[in-house]
């Protein structure tokens, strides 16, 4: 057992992700990651577009730092603090990936049938990606926030509209994986 | 000095989530299957330690490092925005194995196909200000 290289339990990840939200709120901001895709929008030039894209995205730039940050973590996390990158889920989980196709369930960190460089020449892998980032962007702005927004900063503001975006969140995500998956893998 | 606080949060948040696998697309998978506790452990135990940080900050009137007070902004009423922005989200979070946080984390840790999905979800923002007036909110 190794506190740093081994991957770290639900019981340190969550206080740290507490903790991030709390320095963000000590900071005056608010922890929300999706609303960084608006920004992203906005500095391509969709303020001309629509109306919803027209505003001061430089009073967003602290948040861009945040997101900035967050890719140098992923480069520190993957490349420093790890030695193993396979993910240990559970047997059942890896089995029924396993009948889908997933052959790299439990040996790698991402799927190797959607994330290593190959996908570049497959079609529909390339699709499955595209599409899952659409319903993201969409859906994250439709609802007002993502998982950092509605799931943690609402929930621990005690915001009802924040549990029905969680509930939303899951009857999406279980409709996918159990009615969906098995039309397209 | 600011922007490398944030710069500290941000690298904080990417390390975490990098190493919490909670970007990892077999987590999310895992998930929605009910066949692990991790997920839920760390959504969990952020949400009971981020209700007590916001209610302390709101019952002792804490104030942020700069002495400025902490305002909350309550999320406007609705149902329909929020379920069907919810379900439409979580639709691509269990597809793409990712939302937007870990998103920018995975390219940090070299996960080139990733770009496909930040793009996509850039473009998928860009289409819900195109039609959002034709939404039910």
């Amino acid at each position: 057992m190794n506190l740093i290289y081994d991957p770290w339990p639900w019981y340190i990840s969550g206080p740290l992700i507490a903790l991030v939200m709390f320095l963000l709120l000590m900071v005056g901001k608010s922890f929300g990651m999706s609303s960084n895709l608006r920004t992203l929008c906005t500095i391509c030039g969709a303020g001309n577009t629509s109306d919803f894209f027209k505003f001061d995205w430089k009073a967003q730039k602290w948040n861009l730092v945040v997101v900035f940050g967050a890719i140098i973590g992923g480069f520190i996390g993957a490349h420093f603090l790890s030695n193993d990158l396979a993910v240990a889920i559970h047997p059942d989980t890896i089995e029924t990936l396993n009948t889908l196709g997933f052959e790299s369930a439990g040996t790698s960190y991402l799927p190797t049938e959607l994330f290593d460089v190959a996908v570049f020449s497959n079609l529909k892998g390339l699709l499955i990606l595209a599409v899952g980032g659409l319903l993201v962007g969409f859906g994250a702005r439709y609802a007002g926030g993502c998982t950092s927004g509605h799931a943690i900063s609402g929930l621990s503001n005690l915001q009802w509209p924040s549990l029905i975006a969680v509930l939303g969140f899951f009857i999406g995500g279980l409709t996918m994986i159990h009615l969906i998956f098995p039309l397209i893998f | 000095m600011r922007t490398l606080i944030y710069l500290f949060i941000g690298i904080l948040f990417g390390i975490t989530m990098f190493k919490s696998e909670a970007a990892s697309w077999f987590r999310i998978y895992e998930m929605f299957r009910f066949e692990s506790f991790h997920m839920y452990g760390i959504i969990g135990s952020t949400v009971v330690l981020g209700v007590l940080i916001v209610q302390s900050i709101k019952r002792f009137k804490i104030r942020s490092f700069y002495g400025e007070p902490i305002v909350f902004t309550p999320k406007a009423k609705s149902v329909s925005r929020y379920l069907f922005g919810g379900i439409i989200f979580g639709l691509g979070w269990a597809l793409a194995g990712a939302c937007p946080g870990p998103m920018f984390t995975l390219v940090g840790a070299g996960f080139a196909p990733i770009l496909v999905v930040i793009v996509a979800s850039v473009f998928g923002t860009f289409l819900y200000g195109l039609v959002k007036d034709k939404l039910p909110h």
